[in-house]
């Protein structure tokens, strides 16, 4: 392989509360290649959300290495991450597209090119004809799925998930899984997605990285060698089970 | 169909309510053979019109200005105010609790210092509708601009976005349902208050004319004096109803 797109070394991260110190990351060190799917899991606690924000460049890291970018593909900081949350968190007021196109306008891009790059991307992301809809006429996953445009209309090369699906029904989320899936292959983006779903980690993950709680550490990283595209099917195959029951493993849950 | 019906049936309904009030009213002087100096017909009240000394449309223009002036002013210098509230935190803690305790005194108190300060006339009574409803405007838009979901900033941190995109991009049309809330209560409360200034001290305007025609005991045109500061009140009312179905998408408005 190349040069990693991400490449972290014993990246570490302390809250100073009045208190105590508070450990959000020890020793985070792995490598993240172009164009991967990265499943941060871990329970709540573990420093997951705290590493997203690390490497949106939100939050400032305390000690070790983290670099993102290679020679050839260089990162921009400034509009070269899209990140989609929890919540969608579209602006209510604002029909979709117009929601799909605040990054762009933030970031001054020409706005002709842009609304048809939002339209292309609501296509992509299945909400073809909703583009003039408010926020409140889409379901919570329609809504979702416009925050992912949003996530992708200035062309980031770094898409950061925090917990996108977390908020929906279990057969939603089964379904934008698949639909990540897609919109991802299609796109080409290199994500990293925090979830505390196993099932959903290596379900989606190129690799999964496995952080535990108390105290927050990094304890495992693998690639997950599954065919693309994904099936539901494969969550029975016996493989899929072995790296579920690995991560429950170091979770304490077996 | 069925809805515009219904809409049809709402503003019947509104019409003949007001309407009933003006024949009960009607009703009971005529009825009760109440004296026309304790209160004059609906006839008499309009008839108050043709008194040509009584200057209506001067007058009317005159409370209207200080209305319309002070409200215009309170809505402007409140937005600014929250706007550097919710840019610098510690002019917040400070100016906040102060604001607060200002709004406590009583602005009708104010009155006769604004007297002693500008006189009188129509830039002082603006004032005093200025301080009457200053303060809830203020007090909601910081409110508006605070309530802004952190994830959302993190967005526009992440972008390298500048404080002011996050005002006009966010903030403040999320505040916009905050704002309109306040701007009701003050457009009610620039009414009070302009009138309150021109009791206390004025040559012109409506509130000016009631003082006037008390001494004469014309009723029927103090009635049509507080009838038309109502009608002025109401077009303040309406014109903000109006701005906000325009502002504000519907799902976002605050009851």
């Amino acid at each position: 392989m190349g040069e990693p797109f991400i490449h972290l070394a014993r990246v570490r991260k302390v809250y100073r509360t009045r208190g105590a110190d508070f450990l959000a990351i020890s020793e985070a060190s792995f490598d993240v290649e172009p164009g991967e799917l990265v499943s941060l899991v871990g329970p709540s606690g573990c420093g997951k959300t705290t590493l997203l924000k690390v490497l949106a460049g939100l939050h400032a890291h305390d000690s070790g290495e983290l670099t993102i970018g290679s020679r050839a593909q260089p990162f921009d900081p400034s509009r070269d991450i899209g990140m989609v949350f929890q919540q969608p968190l579209l602006l209510k007021w604002r029909r979709v597209i117009d929601n799909v196109l605040l990054p762009a306008e933030i970031l001054g891009l020409p706005m002709n090119a842009s609304r048809s790059r939002a339209c292309d991307l609501l296509a992509l992301v299945g909400l073809r004809g909703s583009e003039h809809k408010y926020p409140y006429e889409l379901s919570g996953g329609m809504q979702q799925r416009a925050a992912i445009a949003r996530a992708l209309i200035h062309d980031p090369k770094l898409i950061l998930m925090d917990e996108p699906f977390g908020a929906l029904d279990a057969l939603t989320r089964e379904k934008m899984n698949l639909e990540l899936l897609r919109i991802w292959e299609e796109a080409k983006k290199t994500i990293i997605f925090v979830t505390h779903g196993i099932t959903e980690a290596v379900f989606l993950g190129t690799r999964v990285i496995v952080l535990t709680a108390g105290p927050a550490r990094m304890a495992d990283n693998f690639r997950v060698e599954l065919p693309h595209p994904r099936t539901l099917e494969m969550k029975t195959n016996e493989l899929f089970g072995e790296y579920t029951r690995r991560i429950y493993r170091l979770l304490g849950m077996e | 169909m069925g809805a515009s019906l219904q809409t049809v049936h709402r503003y019947a309904l509104a019409i003949l309510s007001h309407l009933a009030l003006v024949i009960a009213w009607y009703l009971f002087v005529r009825l009760g053979e109440v004296p026309k100096f304790v209160m004059p017909s609906p006839y008499d009240t309009v008839q108050a019109l043709l008194v040509p000394n009584y200057r209506w449309f001067e007058n009317i223009a005159v409370t209207s200005a200080e209305i319309f002036g002070g409200y215009i002013l309170a809505l402007a210098i409140g937005i600014a105010a929250a706007l550097l509230f919710s840019w610098f935190r510690w002019l917040e803690m400070g100016v906040m609790p102060l604001l607060v305790s200002l709004n406590m005194i009583p602005k009708v108190a104010l009155g006769p210092l604004i007297i002693v300060w500008f006189k009188y006339g129509i830039g002082p009574n603006a004032l005093m509708a200025f301080a009457i409803c200053f303060f809830p405007i203020v007090l909601t838009t910081a409110r508006g601009l605070r309530e802004v979901e952190p994830d959302l900033l993190d967005l526009v941190r992440t972008l390298k976005g500048s404080r002011w995109q996050v005002f006009t991009k966010i903030q403040l049309p999320g505040a916009l349902p905050y704002i309109f809330s306040g701007m009701k209560v003050a457009a009610i409360l620039a009414v009070a208050g302009a009138i309150v200034g021109e009791f206390l001290g004025s040559d012109r305007g409506l509130g000016y004319l009631m003082l006037q025609v008390q001494v004469t005991l014309d009723t029927a045109a103090m009635f049509m004096a507080v009838i038309l500061i109502t009608l002025i009140g109401m077009v303040l009312y309406a014109m903000v109803l109006a701005l906000e179905r325009i502002l504000v998408v519907r799902d976002a408005r605050l009851a």
